[in-house]
């Protein structure tokens, strides 16, 4: 049973706070990713979570115990760092084998308990070596398994991919997913890459500037982002927002009128004419063909990626739209196109960036 | 030896002398002169019998007049080879001087004595290293135990400093604590209090406590180096954090963390602390002449300087002691200087 | 260092792994009552723990006497510990400081400390310059392209290390009436010298020999200082067209200036403490021609019959505060070259 939970926690450097109020609950066996952009405090709640760091306020509670005061060594976590923090004078083995022998572990145990994590993780021929003369990938597994080795309740794990080029990157997450399914324990989890919170998270929460600003699955922040910052993180390429207005309509189907005269209809609440409204909508609902609100745009660069092409452009009012369309398009930079939205997949924000809840947009798929 | 010139001289690039390459030539082999020089004099001259160093003008090599058994004299006899009246050159050993005129005598034949003036006669020089300056020394004076005295201190200060200047420089790079600034403001402040400033004041503590014409009174004053502190703590700081995190969550108490975690990083500073740790101690003189008054307990630098300071200079002695006592640091120099170049290089401490 | 460079050194064989067992048991006997302090006053207990050796010898052996050193300059009579003294007030300063001409030492009621005050300072200023002058040519000329710079190096370096009782043995073994620099001059044809029988060769052998053993430091410090100049910039004024001399005057030296800063001020503050080389060499003499200050301290306060610690420590202080704001010049100067290095 590891079950974690943050009542109430904030943290302050001198007069500079970096947390604020943060509550969270981690389940058994979730995985749970932190994520937002770099200085959000992900990492220091993490930190404080590890009992590396004293929250100002709040609480770290641990199986219902609240465990503020408990030095990390006590806490039964482990973690993955960043820069792996493996010891360089070490070879694998004894940087492995450290945390058992400091908890006075038998030794036959310790070589035991190497030997199966070595093999688990596939490092038994790197054994005798020094962290320099691995790889990055295989410092990522040394340093992963020196977090498995004391079989903790919580992995933490902070942002231990950033260091790996985007090929081996794709792998170890897949790896990482496996070894989760595999040992049933619970991860904490860091990144400010979006994707990697997508693929890995059992639920992801969002930070930024010290608040939590959206806690859900992975698809439910991508179909209901609460505010327009989670609506423009998540999601790749990022989600366009195009201003606009309300401009009169009838219940459940207000009329908004885009900077640049185009209008489009949305069944959220009317508001006065003339408030100003934020519509989102990914690539990935845009199309130069067909659809009802057609948008005359002038194309400005094409990257043609094979499965699919995606085009920036510019329209009036509206300086610059992405569109991801399927497939391969003879479209090249310089060309006039029309864009049609899908307005089944629309977003809405109001000016202080909240959702403005229709709870109409349709679930995608 | 061309071959060797042109290897020398030939410039990378192989552009045109300039003549400033003149003056750095120029330069560089006066200096080799000057400074390696007197150091390959004085190993020439320690191998000189006491005759032999009070030649004048001296001779490079360390020449001796080659000395014959004879039958019918008890004692060796010098050789010399003499040029006779007649123009014939022979080898004569000589049995007495009588004013201008030597009496010699053929080795084959030693009845027959042969006059021949001073001038005529040149002794035969063989080249002979007396080292007897290196053993007597040993045997019959202190030596020996200055030699060990220097040891002893040497090696106990450094590892005391080791252990002490590195404790204090993990709580100092590795620790938030109150009155950590200060600490290192005390500490640098006593880097402007030199041993020289302070020797009056620190002799009356050493009587206090008992350790005057003691080897710990010599070792102690010099172990809480403040070199040595901010040297390793300088060196400690570059160590990142988080491997000590890494520890702490892998159940490392602190200690474990100090010895089993930075010490071992800090090992490339803790060697260049060492190497001048112990060139320090070994050339130290002006406190050891201070603390040690008894002749049993000298270093062999305070050794070396009253032996040196005797109204009848043995100089046959004094320069092969002078030898012993720079053998050490040459030694080390050889095999570490690389380290030690380096190290000063980038501390700027000697 | 990176830290993988770093381990390098830490990994050691398998004999030094046999010499450090008594070690590591000696550290594991250690780890109890380390871990008792952690758990029982936390970090802070722990740091300070780990300072209290080193802090303590300091106290004892560096503080301590620094703040007893006031208090000895302040009393009188033969008596070694400070209990059994006689409060004299400002005495000592005041005999110290008694001339009717500070110009003429003689004039002095404790003449040798005015002829030592005087030799130190003639010794500081000419050794000092002459040092840094020869520093750095050996330095421009080692920072040249050229084979073996380490041999180079290394020939300037070796004297640093060796014992200034060396230094002097193998100087005046040269120096002595039947020595090597009289053979030579008689080769030449001039008459032999009692180099250090006369005052004025004394003095300038006393220099002379200091210079030969410290050089090697300048050097290496001035050697690093050259080095970080970065090559594109003697490219770019050879681009230029800029003349030798004129890279030197406007781009090397400038560049180096906080480095000599550096290196001027730790050559005064050694050069302050003149004594070990020339005690050896020459004992102070002939007379005081050679006596500097802190051979007058050591020699008041601790090598006569009748010792005058008072007299000593207050000399001793009155050094002290010289050398105090050397340093913090010293110090100052480094934090700006840092700086600079930084931008």
């Amino acid at each position: 049973m590891s079950h974690l939970e943050l009542k109430n926690v904030s943290k302050s450097f001198g007069p500079v706070g970096v947390l604020h109020h943060v509550d969270i609950e981690v389940k058994d066996r979730e995985f749970v990713v932190f994520v937002g952009p770099s200085g959000c405090g992900k990492s220091t709640l993490l930190r404080i979570i590890a009992g590396l760091e004293k929250a100002t306020s709040g609480d770290v509670v641990l199986d219902g115990e609240v465990v503020n005061h408990l030095a990390a060594a006590d806490r039964g976590l482990a973690m993955v760092f960043q820069s792996y923090a493996l010891y360089p004078h070490m070879s694998v083995r004894q940087n492995l084998s450290f945390g058992l022998e400091n908890t006075k572990t038998p030794r036959d145990k310790i070589e035991a308990r190497v030997a199966e994590i070595a093999r688990m993780l596939r490092i038994e021929e790197l054994l005798e070596r020094k962290p320099r003369q691995l790889s990055g990938g295989q410092r990522q597994r040394v340093a992963i398994g020196r977090a498995m080795v004391r079989r903790p309740g919580v992995f933490l794990l902070d942002e231990p991919l950033s260091n790996l080029d985007a090929e081996l990157r794709v792998t170890m997450r897949a790896e990482l997913a496996a070894l989760h399914k595999r040992l049933d324990a619970t991860m904490i989890y860091v990144t400010h890459d979006q994707t990697e919170a997508m693929t890995l998270a059992d639920r992801i929460v969002v930070l930024r500037d010290g608040r939590v600003e959206q806690i859900g699955t992975p698809l439910e922040l991508y179909n209901r982002p609460a505010n327009r910052f989670v609506a423009g993180f998540i999601g790749a390429p990022h989600m366009n927002f195009l201003e606009g207005r309300f401009a009169g309509g009838e219940a459940g189907a207000a009329r908004i009128e885009l900077d640049g005269g185009h209008m489009l209809s949305l069944r959220i609440p009317v508001r006065p004419e003339g408030e100003p409204i934020t519509i989102g909508v990914r690539p990935h609902h845009i199309e130069t063909q067909g659809g009802q609100a057609r948008i005359p745009a002038t194309v400005t660069l094409v990257e043609a990626l094979g499965p699919e092409t995606v085009i920036h452009a510019e329209a009036e009012g509206q300086p610059r739209i992405v569109a991801a369309l399927a497939g391969q398009r003879a479209i090249t930079s310089g060309d006039t196109v029309s864009l049609a939205l899908d307005e089944r997949f629309l977003h809405a924000f109001d000016a202080d960036g909240r959702r403005v809840t229709e709870g109409e947009v349709a679930e995608e798929m | 030896m061309s071959g060797i010139a042109t290897f020398l001289t030939r410039r990378r690039g192989g552009a045109s002398w300039h003549f400033t390459d003149v003056l750095a030539w120029i330069w560089l082999v006066a200096g080799l002169l000057l400074m390696f020089g007197p150091v390959v004099w004085l190993g020439l001259s320690s191998f000189k019998t006491r005759a032999a160093l009070s030649e004048f003008p001296p001779t490079l090599l360390p020449y001796e007049t080659a000395m014959v058994h004879v039958e019918g004299f008890d004692e060796p006899l010098p050789l010399y080879r003499v040029m006779m009246e007649d123009g014939e050159e022979r080898l004569l050993v000589q049995v007495r001087r009588i004013g201008t005129v030597a009496q010699m005598a053929d080795p084959e034949a030693p009845e027959e004595i042969i006059r021949v003036p001073l001038a005529a006669r040149q002794p035969v020089r063989e080249i002979k290293l007396a080292t007897e300056n290196y053993s007597t020394p040993f045997k019959r004076y202190n030596f020996l135990r200055y030699f060990y005295n220097s040891v002893f201190v040497t090696v106990v200060a450094t590892i005391i400093t080791l252990i002490f200047n590195s404790m204090a420089a993990f709580a100092l790079s590795k620790y938030e604590f109150k009155g950590r600034t200060a600490v290192l403001a005390i500490i640098l402040a006593t880097l402007m209090v030199p041993l020289s400033v302070i020797i009056i004041p620190l002799f009356s503590v050493i009587n206090g406590l008992n350790l005057f014409n003691s080897l710990w009174g010599v070792i102690l004053p010099t172990v809480a180096t403040p070199t040595g502190v901010f040297l390793l703590r300088q060196y400690m700081l570059t160590i990142p954090d988080e491997l000590l995190e890494a520890a702490r969550m892998d159940h490392a108490s602190e200690w474990k963390i100090y010895w089993r975690i930075v010490l071992p990083l800090a090992m490339p500073a803790v060697a260049v602390l060492a190497i001048f740790s112990v060139m320090w101690r070994w050339n130290d003189f002006l406190w050891p002449l201070i603390v040690l008054s008894d002749q049993e307990l000298y270093t062999l630098q305070v050794g070396l300087n009253s032996f040196q300071g005797e109204l009848n200079v043995q100089w046959h002695y004094v320069l092969a002691m002078t030898v012993v006592s720079m053998l050490p640091v040459v030694v080390i120099f050889a095999f570490l200087q690389r380290f030690i170049t380096s190290g000063i290089a980038s501390t700027g401490i000697k | 260092m990176t830290v993988e460079t770093r381990q390098g050194i830490a990994g050691g064989g398998h004999f030094a792994s046999l010499l450090l067992a008594p070690l590591r048991w000696a550290m594991n006997l250690i780890d109890r009552p380390m871990s008792f302090v952690q758990r029982r006053f936390g970090l802070g207990g722990v740091a300070a723990t780990f300072l209290a050796p080193n802090m303590l010898v300091f106290g004892i052996f560096v503080l301590f006497p620094m703040t007893l050193n006031v208090a000895y300059s302040f009393t009188g009579g033969g008596a070694l510990f400070l209990n059994n003294r006689v409060f004299v007030g400002t005495l000592q300063y005041e005999t110290l400081l008694a001339c009717r001409d500070f110009l003429d030492a003689a004039s002095c009621r404790e003449d040798r400390f005015w002829r030592a005050v005087g030799n130190t300072g003639f010794f500081v200023v000419v050794q000092v310059t002459a040092l840094v002058l020869v520093s750095l040519a050996t330095a421009l000329v080692l920072n040249r392209e050229m084979r073996a710079r380490g041999f180079w190096r290394a020939v300037f370096f070796f004297p640093v290390l060796l014992s200034p009782v060396v230094v002097a043995l193998i100087w005046k073994w040269i120096l002595q009436r039947n020595g090597l620099l009289n053979a030579a001059l008689l080769e030449l044809g001039f008459e032999p010298v009692l180099w250090l029988v006369n005052r004025g060769w004394a003095m300038f052998w006393a220099i002379f020999l200091s210079i030969w053993a410290h050089l090697g430091f300048y050097t290496l410090i001035l050697l690093a200082g050259l080095q970080a100049i970065p090559r594109d910039l003697y490219e770019a004024a050879e681009m230029d067209g800029a003349p030798r001399w004129r890279v030197l005057t406007r781009i090397t030296l400038p560049l180096l200036w906080p480095n000599m800063v550096v290196v001027i001020l730790l050559a005064l503050i050694r050069a302050v403490q003149v004594f070990d080389e020339v005690f050896v060499l020459t004992g102070g003499g002939p007379g005081t021609a050679t006596l500097f200050l802190v051979q007058y301290i050591y020699e008041t306060g601790l090598a006569q019959q009748v010792r005058n610690l008072g007299l000593a420590s207050a000399a001793s202080i009155l050094m002290a505060v010289v050398l105090i704001v050397l340093t913090l010049i010293q110090l100052l100067a480094s934090a700006w070259r840092e700086r600079k290095e930084q931008r």
